[in-house]
């Protein structure tokens, strides 16, 4: 039965990037509020973020990232997700963004940015306030 | 009165109080929680009095700054001979840029260098490995051969500074480039002073950019510490650094456990390759976070020098005191530091500063204001930097050692933890040793809970943060960023390119071949990657071999 079904969410880490303690309380969070969290490990290329995404079959991609390299990775991630036809997956992040970085993101169609700081139940609040049409 | 007839009568005095005075001021002023407990979850008391150290023993426990079991310090003379070293983590962009970081801090009175490499660097690519893109220069100083630090060292005598380089996986590359550096400005290996981070075990679990699987990591290691124990008698081979693990989420208790026990580990690899102990353990280091407890830090450095000192005598049998002292670099807590209000960060790192200098270190890095935003601007670094200073030469706290001995509070946490920390080291003992607990995911499993628990605590409230959960009124004061120009990519990838071509590449294989060979071989591996970096093969390359060969550690997932 569709309402049954838990939401499903990967919590994604890409790039060389190795800093997981926040990306692992995320995901405890989103596990503690009933979601179904896939948690992919470090170090992951855009390829192979999109291509666990399809495999799960998530509604949700959230990106975590505090390297600075979200300029070239995420436009990466977009465009494959576009590719793959993932459009009614909502994606969202957090991490060490810059401020005047976040327009720029949200334009490639990233729905929100989360920095540090952020309590946990507020992204909790957001996922389910956001949740895409197919779940 | 003996000591004994002393305490009774405190005793008594204190439960006096207990049923006068302070029932009155709990009725009228009552406590702001029912109980109150420091970061490893220690419940704290209301008022430590000479009961709660009754058992300390002074000559036993604490003795005398410079001498066993060195709880109140590793010099006899301490900050009052010479200050600790002011050395502040940088790196950023290409190598040039860096170099004017380096020496715009030394002008400013930094006092020691600390490299922050790239994550290419870190991980063993090349700055045009197609896993670099996007990543050359934005963490840290790019460095893919020699040539590169070579710049980065322009014009800075290395037998006048001393060096600290936060790398693992290819430390034995980043260590065999600042050697031959040295030798191009006649600086002989036994000149050479610094250190290496080259502490792979918190990486399994902290850090996370390990590259090799488990034994051959600990091989490399220990080729360094071998390598460095005969040829340089004034280099630190090893930090063995519990910052990652508090950084990572852990407690003060874990903290100091999970180092103590990684520094036992290694102790046991270089007793296996045949070395002696009091040959090789004077030169270990430490190195660990000062966060926002100022109690509880000082009193975790002062049970880490006491629990290794004991560890070394009593476990390891050292003879010479040397092996028995804990010399320790500190970086007050990034975790800390908040991206909202950053001004406020420059209070909370003043506290944790101090708290390391209470605490005897013998090298600080403090953390700039702008830390939860992006590397640090000149200016941010400058104020980090001020901060030591004021520290050292305005507050006082530099001119007798180690001040807050003999503190019922200090001694009663400096024992607390003392026990703590003995009973995780008791339990990792009995599971096998550090590689076991590794594999069982246990150290993993400990930081993540006290990593959710914090982060939980201060959804709740239960902790406040100035700024974050707490008076958080007002706009915050947008502040300048450091931002790592695109192009540093593109030149950094055209200048390796360039030395692709220009360098002998038909001695550039034959000394790979030779790499391969003595990693085949089991051979120490420290002489022939000297040999490599000579004839400016990169770490790329370098490291490619050794992937080759001991393959790639894949991360355990815990969360
Ligand atoms: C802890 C830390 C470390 C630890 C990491 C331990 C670990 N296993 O995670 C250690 C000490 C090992 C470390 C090392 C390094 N670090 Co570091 N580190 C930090 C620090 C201080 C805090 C990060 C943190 O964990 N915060 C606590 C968690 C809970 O917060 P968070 O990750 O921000 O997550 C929250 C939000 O961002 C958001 N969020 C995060 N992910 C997601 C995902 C989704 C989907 C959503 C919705 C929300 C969300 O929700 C979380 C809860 O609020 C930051 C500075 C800072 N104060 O932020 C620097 C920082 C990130 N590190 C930095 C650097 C450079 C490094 C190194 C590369 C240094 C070097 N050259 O060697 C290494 C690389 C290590 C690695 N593993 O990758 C830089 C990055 C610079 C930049 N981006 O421009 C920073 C910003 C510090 C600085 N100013 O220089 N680091």
């Amino acid at each position: 039965m569709q309402s049954e079904r838990k939401i499903r969410i990967l919590i994604a880490k890409p790039g060389l990037d190795s800093h997981d303690r926040g990306a692992k309380i995320v995901a405890r969070a989103l596990r503690d509020a009933g979601m179904e969290v896939i948690y992919t490990g470090l170090r992951q290329t855009p390829e192979q973020i999109v291509e666990t995404a399809l495999q799960e079959d998530v509604d949700i991609i959230g990106l975590s990232i505090l390297s600075g390299a979200h300029k070239v990775l995420f436009p990466r991630i977009m465009e494959l997700v576009e590719q793959k036809g993932l459009t009614d997956v909502m994606v969202f992040a957090g991490g060490i963004i810059p401020e005047e970085d976040v327009p720029e993101m949200k334009k490639l169609g990233i729905k929100e940015i989360f920095g540090p700081g952020t309590p946990t139940e507020k992204i909790v609040q957001f996922v389910f306030e956001n949740l895409p049409e197919r779940t | 009165m003996s000591d004994k007839e002393k305490i009774n009568q405190i005793t008594r005095e204190r439960e006096r109080w207990e049923n006068t005075t302070l029932p009155k001021w709990m009725g009228q002023r009552p406590e702001r929680k029912s109980e109150f407990r420091n970061h490893s979850d220690t419940l704290i008391k209301r008022v430590y009095t000479p009961e709660d150290i009754k058992d300390l023993d002074y000559m036993r426990d604490l003795g005398l700054p410079g001498e066993y079991p060195f709880t109140r310090g590793v010099h006899a003379t301490m900050y009052r001979g010479r200050l600790w070293t002011m050395r502040q983590f940088s790196g950023y962009g290409t190598a040039e840029q860096t170099n004017q970081r380096f020496k715009y801090l030394l002008k400013e009175g930094e006092t020691g260098l600390s490299i922050a490499f790239d994550y290419p660097t870190i991980r063993g690519y090349d700055s045009d490995n197609p896993f670099s893109q996007g990543e050359v220069g934005t963490c840290g100083v790019a460095v893919a051969s020699l040539k590169d630090m070579e710049v980065l060292f322009d014009g800075i005598p290395l037998d006048k500074v001393t060096t600290s380089m936060t790398v693992n996986g290819p430390a034995a590359m980043l260590l065999a480039m600042y050697i031959a550096v040295g030798d191009k400005q006649g600086v002989s290996r036994e000149k050479l002073g610094g250190t290496t981070q080259n502490d792979v075990l918190k990486e399994f679990f902290a850090q996370k950019l390990i590259i090799f699987p488990p034994k051959p990591s600990i091989k490399l290691v220990t080729d360094i510490v071998e390598y460095c124990t005969k040829h340089m008698p004034r280099w630190n081979p090893i930090s063995i650094s519990g910052y990652h693990i508090r950084e990572a989420g852990s407690n003060a208790v874990q903290e100091l456990a999970f180092t103590l026990y990684d520094g036992i580990t290694y102790v046991e690899s270089c007793l296996e390759r045949g070395m002696k102990v009091d040959e090789f353990a004077p030169r270990l280091s430490f190195f660990f976070a000062s966060h926002n407890n100022l109690f509880e830090e000082v009193a975790k450095f002062r049970a880490a020098r006491r629990i290794w000192a004991k560890v070394m005598k009593e476990r390891f049998h050292a003879k010479n005191s040397r092996s028995m002292w804990m010399r320790m670099h500190v970086q007050t807590s990034g975790c800390t530091l908040t991206a909202q209000q950053p001004l406020n960060n420059i209070t909370r790192t003043t506290i944790q500063a101090l708290a390391a200098v209470l605490g005897g270190t013998q090298s600080l890095h403090t953390n700039s204001f702008d830390e939860a935003l992006c590397l640090p601007t000149e200016d941010a670094v400058k104020v980090a930097l001020r901060t030591q200073q004021i520290i050292a030469h305005e507050s006082g706290s530099a001119d007798t050692i180690d001040p807050l001995a003999g503190c019922y509070y200090i001694e009663c946490l400096t024992n607390e933890m003392e026990g703590q920390a003995m009973d995780y080291i008791q339990r990792i003992d009995d599971m096998g040793g550090a590689t076991v607990a590794i594999e069982r995911g246990f150290f993993q499993k400990e930081i993540a809970d006290s990593a959710y628990k914090y982060q939980g605590e201060t959804d709740e409230k239960k902790r406040i943060i100035v700024g974050v959960n707490e008076y958080t009124t007002g706009e915050d004061a947008a502040i300048p960023i450091l931002r790592i120009d695109p192009k540093v990519e593109e030149k950094q990838v055209a200048g390796l390119q360039k030395l692709r071509r220009e360098r002998d590449n038909r001695k550039v294989d034959e000394v790979l071949e030779e790499l391969h060979y003595a990693a085949e071989k089991d051979e120490n591996l420290m002489p022939v990657i000297i040999e490599a970096v000579k004839a400016y093969a990169t770490i790329g390359e370098m490291c490619g071999v050794l992937r080759k060969i001991y393959g790639e550690y894949k991360e355990l997932i815990v969360i």
